[in-house]
């Protein structure tokens, strides 16, 4: 896996990337009531707000990790935004990203890399 | 943050894990390990314990009590004569123009009232108090209590195992009881739709009455994130958002907390701050009200959502003033201000949320049933 700075993680499978948050975002955001996640087919830029996510907090974005297109959403996560809390780097994957140069990852964190990122 | 304040239960709240965070000019607990939502639902079900140390309690006295009653319906539409010893009333300090400069409790002990004001409105209430009721009578802001809240279908149970008397007491009813070898003023009160007790002790005892309580299985400590989601869904107003200097009582939906006596045609009519303006819209009707609304998707609608009558009106008719996920609904809930002839209830009005008008309705408040034992 491979973490952003913005406490996503994304997972290679093919020539997609599987995106979601972060076990340390999930426990800051506390529990999550409400994703409104993008249109499959959507194509994206790098930080574009593409999903939002509510908290009983407060509203924030997760922005797209790379340039791509949208393939698939996580429709579960709508009806059951808990599942974020419950298993935010397996079950609760948000989007995946179909993108075109895979050698963006490679300037990304490693997971040790992370850990040491947020301390 | 080096100027803020602490509780006397600051090491309690860390040690039990807290998210500290400033409110008030205090250092309090947001949340502790188990999170805002499972905290409200432990409060709903068993009892929750509140540390509500950082609100000011004040006592009001008088060489004669009727004296400290009668001056203190000066500066509140609430019928204070009439309220007998042993007993508490809700009540607002209003201004000039009629609007609400703060919310509060006041409770009759017999020689002297007992006055509980918001944390972040105390010092400028206390300003206000003396003003208004020295010489003829003393206001004295206490810095040797602390204040714990107990709520929760279990609250009763569990205080009572410390005194069976409290038991006994009925919503608003206040007295002196021993616990936890401390004088404690207890109140069956509470800011969260729930039956419970509002419990002033000693500073020096307060620490041990919490961990007490704690020790107990169906208590777990509720941070401040889930206070305001439980008085939310309880329909009650947070000082600053659903009511503030600008909003009058009758706007605000409290005119239940004017009591006969100081309304038009009363005992004691008027004679408040602001009494022209809220006797008025009394008999008239405001322009604007505070309403519950629900929004029928999932999306929550926060404090400064702006509520139109038709998706693709120009003109808003109102604001939400409270807004968020109601864990005990296991949906979004909000309350806020509608004009006037879009507040009855079942009224579909629209929010705009992230540039999307999305559907709301006006609904009853509270979204929770009450639990008081009236």
């Amino acid at each position: 896996m491979k973490f952003t700075e913005e406490h996503e993680w994304l997972r290679v499978e093919g020539d997609e990337v599987v995106v979601g948050i972060t076990a340390h975002a999930a426990e800051q955001l506390g529990d999550v009531v409400f994703i409104e996640l993008p249109e499959e087919g959507t194509v994206v830029s790098k930080d574009d707000e593409i999903v939002v996510i509510e908290s009983v907090k407060a509203a924030s974005d997760i922005l797209a990790p790379l340039d791509g297109e949208i393939t698939e959403v996580n429709e579960a996560l709508v009806e059951e935004p808990s599942k974020v809390n419950e298993d935010p780097e397996g079950e609760a994957w948000f989007f995946k990203l179909k993108i075109e140069d895979m050698s963006a990852l490679d300037d990304m964190m490693d997971e040790a890399a992370y850990k040491k990122y947020i301390g | 943050m080096s100027d803020l304040k602490r509780t006397p239960l600051y090491d309690l709240h860390v040690a039990l894990g807290a998210k500290m965070v400033p409110f008030a000019g205090y250092e309090m607990p947001v949340q502790y390990k188990a999170g805002v939502m499972k905290e409200h639902l432990h409060c709903r079900a068993a009892a929750g314990l509140f540390d509500v140390s950082h609100m000011g309690q004040v006592i009001l006295r008088a060489d004669n009590p009727e004296v400290a009653k009668a001056a203190l319906e000066r500066l509140i539409p609430q019928d204070v004569l009439g309220l007998g010893e042993g007993r508490q009333r809700y009540g607002f300090f209003t201004n000039d123009a009629g609007g609400i400069e703060d919310d509060l409790m006041f409770a009759n002990r017999g020689d002297h009232l007992f006055v509980v004001v918001n944390a972040a409105c105390k010092d400028a209430d206390v300003a206000r108090m003396r003003a208004g009721l020295e010489p003829d009578v003393t206001v004295k802001l206490l810095e040797n209590r602390a204040l714990l809240a107990l709520q929760g279908p279990k609250a009763e149970a569990v205080l009572a195992e410390h005194h069976p008397s409290v038991a006994e007491m009925r919503f608003m009813d206040v007295a002196t009881v021993p616990i936890a070898g401390a004088e404690c003023w207890v109140s069956r009160s509470g800011y969260t739709g729930e039956d419970g007790y509002e419990i002033s002790v000693p500073l020096a005892a307060a620490q041990e009455l919490a961990q007490a309580l704690l020790a107990h299985e169906d208590v777990e400590a509720i941070g401040l994130g889930a206070r305001d989601s439980l008085r939310l869904e309880a329909g009650l107003c947070l000082y600053g958002h659903d009511i503030d200097d600008t909003t009058s009582p009758v706007e605000g939906g409290l005119t239940w907390g004017i009591q006969k006596a100081r309304r038009s045609g009363g005992d004691r009519e008027g004679g408040f701050p602001g009494d022209d303006r809220i006797l008025s819209e009394m008999q008239k009707g405001a322009d604007r009200k505070r309403v519950g609304l629900l929004p029928e998707g999932r999306a929550p609608m926060r404090e400064g959502t702006v509520l139109f009558a038709v998706a693709d009106a120009e003109t808003p008719v109102g604001t939400v003033t409270s807004g968020g996920f109601g864990p005990t609904v296991g949906a979004p809930v909000a309350m806020g201000y509608v004009d006037a002839a879009h507040a009855e209830i079942g009224t579909n009005l629209f929010g705009e949320v992230r540039g999307k008008r999305l559907p709301v309705s006006v609904a009853k408040l509270p979204f929770v049933a009450a639990g008081f034992k009236r």
